[in-house]
């Protein structure tokens, strides 16, 4: 499958829209007077970029640091250290100001569609909420492109008025995408936009978000753990594994050689549909590999930290 | 098929509400055989839970059996008087569920939970059976585990614990509700290793409910596909998986990334 365009790559001829550089986000825990604090390496010297138009996939598994690494671009999670390049401009050195204006054209769409919605608001309120704090348009200027987007993401405008509970979780995801769509981003970062919904609904929003990515030219971050669901939607992958990527490149090159030992454990321990295909549990041995070896090229487009 | 350990015939539950009722389970009738494993798969609100809960009785009201039996080792469980079900209920068929996190309880130590499952029905040398079972299961350094908290364990290995607590007393069938939904790939491989090796050693049969046919794939036997309610299919599970006859299974089936999301293509 083609999504995304397959000659912008970073470092190619285009400027990728995002491009994060040594990323770094140590959490501290603090444990009493006399002893030293403890330090969780989240994010731990990450860099990638993602190309105009590209669904580029970031995979692990918990605790991995993939939904933090999210966070810390669009600054809901300050970063300890790295450069986060959008458009060829660090956004680590924004003032607040020009961070939330930033802001506008970088969106995230949270996984739980029950809690990320503010269940008091009316749907419609919801999508119309960034038009009012970005000052954008009249009243009925915003009304009207809140139907637009209701529209645009498959929900019924009759149901602007509807409150959160109202909708199924399927529903509800539209909503969080049209309210992300509010304010025409060029960046959606999904963090497991999809992973609570039931499968039949989980295709049907799979497959707005490929026809937004074609109509809006949008470019999406999807960060995920299904790994089934990123080979067929995204067209490069990066693995993430205790704060580091340890393999990244072209999608259908990663899925056809898995080259890191902790990539290969992870493909290898996916369910198979075919019971009766070989199936070779390849166990994960931490001491295999090297924690702080640098990513190189194993492949065209393919680079594994081995 | 031999005689099938469990035979549940028609079986109907419905929720009474004041002023309308809803019908969860409509007519559904199924078998498991000693050491089978049947997979129990619809999406959420299909009904498949409130079967299980209506197999060991645990529905609360206001849901409610309407119809059917449920034959388990030759009695119909649904008539059988509460002091005798307590007796199977966690002895001959005991669950798993799909939070470990949320099943355990929090301030007791993993092997006074396992050792309680065996004390309720009566058995003797509980801690040292506690320490096997936890063995069994593959945590390592048992004896030390023992004296742990669920907290001070990893995801995996609370639902390792969950399922020791399962087979403390030897049952003949064990029902799991979504065993590994909540846990990561790698994981959910190990606990689904673990369940096929215990089935073998133990001749569990297993009542497997999920909504993920990849998990079917792994472990089933058999399946059965519920939609609203009802069995719209079940059959072998390469039968299923390979050629299904119904709409709705198909349509899942296409669902599953991997099966068939190319056709989502815009």
């Amino acid at each position: 499958m083609t999504h995304g365009l397959e000659s912008t790559r970073a470092g190619g001829l285009t400027p990728p829209l995002l491009e994060v550089r040594r990323l770094v986000k140590y959490f501290v825990r603090k444990r009493g007077l006399w002893r030293q604090p403890s330090v969780v390496k989240a994010v731990d010297d990450l860099s990638f970029a993602i190309g105009e138009g590209e669904m580029f996939g970031l995979v692990g598994e918990s605790g991995s640091g993939k939904s933090t690494t999210g966070r810390c671009i669009l600054r809901l999670v300050e970063p300890s250290s790295g450069e986060v390049f959008f458009r060829g401009e660090d956004v680590l050195r924004f003032s607040r100001p020009r961070m939330r204006r930033a802001r506008r054209d970088m969106q995230i769409v949270f996984q739980d569609p029950y809690s990320s919605l503010n269940p008091r608001m009316r749907a419609g309120d919801i999508v119309e909420e960034p038009l009012i704090i970005h000052e954008l348009g009249s009243r009925a200027e915003r009304r009207g492109r809140v139907a637009d987007l209701f529209d645009l993401v498959g929900l019924d405008p009759d149901h602007l008025t509807r409150y959160p509970h109202e909708f199924s979780g399927g529903q509800r995801q539209r909503i969080g995408i049209a309210r992300a769509l509010a304010l025409n981003p060029a960046l959606i970062i999904a963090d497991e936009a999809v992973s609570a919904l039931d499968v039949s609904i989980q295709a049907q929003v799979v497959r707005l978000m490929l026809e937004l990515q074609v109509r809006l030219k949008l470019t999406y971050l999807f960060i995920a753990h299904d790994l089934r669901l990123v080979e067929h939607i995204c067209s490069r992958v990066a693995v993430m594994y205790l704060g580091k990527i340890v393999e990244m490149g072209d999608t259908r090159a990663l899925f056809a050689s898995p080259t890191h030992p902790y990539t290969r454990a992870l493909l290898s321990a996916v369910p198979m549909l075919d019971p009766d295909a070989p199936r070779q549990r390849i166990p994960l041995d931490p001491d295999s590999f090297d924690r702080e070896a640098p990513l190189k090229e194993v492949g065209v487009a393919h680079l594994a930290a081995v | 098929m031999a005689e099938p350990l469990l035979n549940v015939q028609h079986l109907s539950v419905a929720f009474e509400g004041t002023r309308s009722t809803v019908t969860a389970v409509d007519d559904v009738s199924f078998q498991i055989a000693p050491g089978e494993t049947l997979g129990l798969v619809g999406e959420s609100g299909s009904g498949k839970s409130v079967t299980a809960f209506a197999i060991l009785r645990l529905l609360q009201p206001p849901g409610r059996v309407t119809a059917g039996r449920v034959m388990f080792e030759g009695r119909d469980l649904l008539a059988l008087p509460e002091h005798d079900m307590r007796r199977i209920r966690g002895a001959r068929i005991s669950l798993i569920f799909q939070e470990p996190m949320t099943a355990l309880d929090p301030v007791m130590r993993v092997g006074d939970q396992i050792a309680e499952a065996l004390t309720v029905h009566g058995r003797t040398g509980a801690r040292q059976r506690a320490v096997e079972l936890l063995s069994a299961v593959h945590i390592p350094d048992a004896e030390r585990r023992i004296r742990d908290y669920p907290h001070q364990l990893s995801g995996g290995m609370r639902q390792r614990a969950m399922i020791a607590i399962a087979l403390a007393c030897h049952p003949a069938l064990v029902i799991a509700d979504e065993p590994t939904t909540a846990l990561d790939v790698t994981i959910q491989a190990q606990v689904l290793d673990l369940l096929r090796e215990l089935r073998t050693q133990f001749n569990l049969a297993l009542l497997l409910i999920t909504h993920d046919f990849g998990v079917i794939a792994e472990i089933a036997d058999r399946v059965a596909v519920m939609y609203r309610g009802t069995l719209v299919e079940q059959g072998p599970v390469r039968q299923i998986l390979r050629a299904p006859a119904h709409d709705y299974t198909r349509s899942l089936l296409a669902a599953v990334p991997g099966a068939g999301i190319s056709s989502l293509a815009p």
